[in-house]
């Protein structure tokens, strides 16, 4: 993750309640990569690169469970907290800071 | 060990013995309980935890004592265990609750596991205890083994069963010269019958063993020296050996368990939930008696370890009923299986092959159109689907007449069968979804030391997928892992969340009138707060079916393609395929597609076997307006649901057609279209019976005839090619249209999620459906009309997103 300066500016994206619970949404950044943002049952928020460490799946369209997501193309479990994939799978995909701010959901993209 | 944050208020947890069936316990409780005890070990022997069952392989020099250690050091640090290697636990202090070893060592519990295994039996007979005589039972005795192969010439090996054969090869191997002594006339008579073990006989000798069957040993004999030089059998023949081993059996070892006053009875006794009599203290393995059995196997010992620590964790849920076992002989080059009760006797057939040139010969026995029991010696590639048969209670009616060429000759076109697992080469593929060879998963069992189908797929993803290979890996395992592997048991837990089956769920989902997923979690004690990716949709479904316009679909409990109404493709995007009813079109249908295709930059247009239009490579955002420039129904070719009715042209242009069967087919699909089951669902409807339409491989298949239509059932083209089943004949087209929609319902409101028509009539036999189908004609009209309930006003989610709850915001990325 690149940390020079600019990266970890906050922007807001999308109100709380505009992702789905146990659902995610996707955020385009301008230089074309995607990253899903998810929303656990007890409104915690996650923010991972739309792309499993396995085959590129587009995790925002996987199952959302506990803190963890299933790739939709071949059931990876991705840990949102980490982005670490669950034993004995291998492999890592990248994070981003999120967090909620007066029910503003805020991401440093 | 520094105990963890809650050192001192957690329980402590004392287990003695660490062999196989402790170790697995702390395993399974460490999984569900982590933080729950402060667990202490107390083991014999000076080693950690290893296979037992591979003590075979090591004695015959094909494996080494640190390829079977199965729980290092460093495992039992990494878990915070407390472990006391080569201290024997003597006392229990159940007042003070203390346990206390040879020398000294006193550690308190809260609980106590006591897996004190078995003991090997000693003949009480004259010389029993002379230098030279062993019993085969640890690796101390196997290390005693292999250092008398070095000095000394001849062998006797006292028991003719599993272990001493096994004894008898590895001396074999390590050059010795080797005489078996049996008192039975024939070789391991518990697990074969005369003609079996008689093959077994010639091939060991071959191998340079020698045996004495009806022979019992009086005496073994002491040379000058002290040492052992020979036995004395009763007869008054006398065998010189340097080396005796005493292989006649084990008993459960209930020492401490009884100085404790602890009930035993041939074993330590428990209960279904592996408790002794003293609630605090729980026992498994091969020291317990469980309902008048002790088990000498590993898998009944997974089993028990499974369901004591979900009562160790404080869950309270699972019972263990008991096992069937099945045995096979880890001699390199002799292929032997044998499974259940084949003693016959009245109410038993048997099926016989025997081709003693070929070194083949298999037995079936069969009892109440079940099999009960199998032999199979030289061939034994099928001893895992006999297995599951037997222990399934399988009615084996229907393929009779094929069962004994095994579960290849069943129609399957998949992998299984193909190759024997014994033989292939290690790069030969075995799982053709994810890649992967035998030698991957040989690796994967031997060096990670797993023991389940389960195990193998988590590790190496072998199966996971189509599963259309999960015999093949089974041979596999029972191969590698030994044969005595442990099994999935009968009753599946649905996934890793609960320990309820899929039937227990549907139950009580119908019983308890529940309506939503958290009341069935909160009802059935899931463990995971929202289960998983696996369970979800699952419960969804069976909730939606049981409670149809009452119980409310979550979008989130359904895969993306039933959340998106598409189907998801490799690089992520979509495939669309709008419904064309009977697989008829026109032009002006063609005309949008094609207006379409070009509007959206549709990479791909390709013609299903389903008799309709795939576009392909549509991205998610454009799906909504696709949907709408097409002006056509979904096809619910994403959905766990009705795809298509394939038709041929029929009576109305076809020469041989006797019924119009493009109308018929029409009239399925607009009366069946929308409706959601277990797993996707296809017919065919065929005008004649040249079956144009393929209606022999579909869930319903519809054939014409002369006087009226023939319907089939449970047929399926997929993973594993199964010609469907005649169900029964009628006249109009309104009965095609009940009969067919009846048995749906049934498979709707019966069938577990996943399950195709094909498994589900396999689980629940043919007779079940036409009983409830065919034969009572109430039961039928009732299915029928609430397949009509349930369908009445469901909502096309490509024209009605809003009424099916389809959530549209997903087809919108953020911070565009």
């Amino acid at each position: 993750m690149s940390l020079d300066g600019s990266a970890r500016r906050f922007i807001p994206v999308a109100k709380l309640e505009d992702i789905p619970k146990l659902g995610a949404r996707r955020y385009c950044r301008d230089d074309g990569k995607v990253i899903a943002v998810f929303r656990t049952e007890s409104d915690s928020v996650f923010a991972l690169a739309d792309a499993c460490p396995h085959k590129g799946g587009p995790l925002s369209q996987g199952i959302v469970f506990g803190e963890s997501v299933a790739c939709p193309l071949h059931n990876w479990c991705i840990s949102l907290a980490s982005g670490e994939a669950t034993a004995p799978d291998e492999g890592r995909v990248e994070r981003f800071d999120v967090r909620i701010v007066d029910g503003m959901v805020e991401l440093a993209p | 060990m520094d105990g963890g944050k809650n050192a001192g208020t957690r329980m402590k947890l004392v287990v003695v013995g660490n062999g196989m069936a402790g170790v697995r316990v702390l395993e399974e409780l460490l999984k569900l309980s982590p933080d729950l005890y402060d667990i202490t070990v107390f083991g014999a022997e000076p080693h950690p935890n290893y296979n037992r069952i591979l003590l075979s392989p090591v004695l015959a020099g094909e494996q080494k004592l640190e390829d079977i250690i199965l729980n290092d050091l460093e495992w039992y640090r990494a878990n915070g265990i407390n472990l006391h290697l080569g201290k024997t636990v003597n006392r229990i202090d159940r007042i003070a609750r203390v346990v206390e070893a040879t020398d000294g060592t006193r550690e308190p519990y809260d609980r106590l596991l006591i897996a004190t295994g078995s003991d090997p039996f000693i003949l009480p007979i004259p010389g029993n205890n002379l230098p030279g005589t062993l019993t085969y039972r640890d690796i101390h005795d196997t290390e005693r083994m292999i250092e008398a192969t070095g000095k000394h010439r001849e062998a006797v090996v006292i028991g003719g069963g599993l272990l001493g054969l096994e004894a008898a090869n590895g001396l074999a191997l390590r050059g010795m010269k080797v005489t078996v002594v049996h008192l039975m006339p024939w070789l391991m008579e518990r697990q074969l019958d005369k003609s079996a073990a008689d093959m077994l006989q010639k091939s060991l000798e071959a191998k340079g063993l020698a045996f004495r069957l009806s022979a019992q040993t009086e005496s073994i004999l002491a040379g000058d020296d002290g040492h052992v030089r020979g036995v004395r059998l009763k007869d008054g023949t006398e065998l010189p050996a340097q080396l005796v081993v005493m292989a006649v059996g084990i008993r459960p070892n209930t020492k401490l368990a009884e100085s404790a006053g602890l009930h035993c009875s041939r074993g330590i006794v428990v209960n279904d939930t592996l408790q002794t009599f003293d609630p605090r203290i729980y026992a498994v393995g091969e020291c317990v008696s469980h309902r008048g059995t002790a088990y000498g196997l590993v898998a009944p010992l997974f089993e028990m370890a499974k369901v004591c620590a979900n009562h160790l964790a404080q869950m309270g849920i699972g019972r263990y009923p008991g096992s069937r076992v099945s045995t096979k002989l880890k001699v390199t080059g002799v292929d032997l299986f044998s499974a259940g009760d084949f003693s016959g006797g009245e109410g038993t057939e048997d099926i016989v092959l025997a081709d003693p040139g070929a070194g083949i010969y298999k037995r079936l026995v069969i009892k109440d159109d079940k099999l009960a029991g199998a032999v199979l010696y030289g061939d034994t590639v099928d001893g895992a689907w006999y297995f599951k048969l037997l222990r399934d209670g399988t009615s084996v009616g229907p393929i009779r007449d094929r069962l004994m060429f095994g579960e290849s000759n069943l129609g399957d076109t998949g992998h299984q069968g193909q190759a024997r697992a014994a033989s292939m080469a290690d790069s030969a593929e075995v799982c053709g979804c994810n890649g992967v060879c035998k030698g991957t998963i040989v690796k994967a069992i031997k060096d990670k030391g797993l023991f389940t189908l389960e195990d193998v797929r988590k590790h190496t993803k072998a199966s996971g997928s189509c599963g259309s290979c999960t015999g093949l890996v089974e041979q596999i395992l029972m191969f590698t892992a030994g044969g005595d592997y442990s099994t999935a048991p009968k009753k599946k837990a649905m996934c890793g969340c609960t320990d309820r089956t899929h039937q227990d769920v549907r139950d009580a989902i119908r019983d308890n009138h529940l309506l939503t997923i958290p009341a069935v979690h909160a009802h059935m004690e899931w463990r995971t707060p929202n289960g998983c990716a696996s369970c979800r949709p699952a419960l969804n479904y069976y909730l939606l079916s049981t409670w149809p316009r009452e119980a409310k679909d979550d979008p989130q409990s359904r895969f993306i393609n039933e959340r998106s109404h598409a189907n998801i493709q490799k690089d992520g995007t979509y495939s669309v395929v709008p419904r064309m009813w009977g697989g008829e079109t026109n032009a002006s249908e063609l005309r949008r597609i094609a207006n379409v295709v070009e509007k959206y930059n549709i990479p791909t247009v390709k013609v299903t076997g389903g008799q309709r239009l795939d576009l392909l490579g549509v991205k998610k955002e454009d799906l909504q307006a696709v949907w709408k420039d097409l002006d056509m129904p979904s096809g619910h070719a994403y959905a766990k649901a009705l795809r298509t009715v394939k038709t041929c042209v029929g009576s109305e242009w076809c020469r041989f057609g006797t019924q119009d069967s493009t109308k018929m087919g029409q009239e399925l699909e607009r009366a069946l279209w929308r409706m959601y089951a277990p797993h996707k669902v296809k017919l065919a409807v065929s005008g004649c019976p040249r079956n144009c339409a393929e209606s022999g491989i579909k869930d319903v298949g519809v054939i014409g005839v002369e006087s009226g239509w023939e319907i089939y059932v449970a047929g399926n083209g997929g993973i594993k090619t199964e010609v469907a089943q005649f169900f029964c004949k009628v006249k109009t087209h309104d009965e095609v249209l009940e009969y067919s929609g009846a048995f749906l319902q049934l498979y709707r409101e019966e069938g577990w999620y996943l399950e195709r028509t094909v498994h589900y009539i396999a689980r629940v036999g043919l007779d079940h459906a036409k009983k409830k189908v065919v034969e009572d004609a109430a039961n039928r009209k009732a299915l029928w009309e609430r397949l009509q309930f349930a369908l009445d006003g469901e909502p096309d989610p490509w024209h009605e997103p809003q009424k099916a709850g389809v959530d549209l915001r997903q087809f919108e990325p953020l911070g565009a």
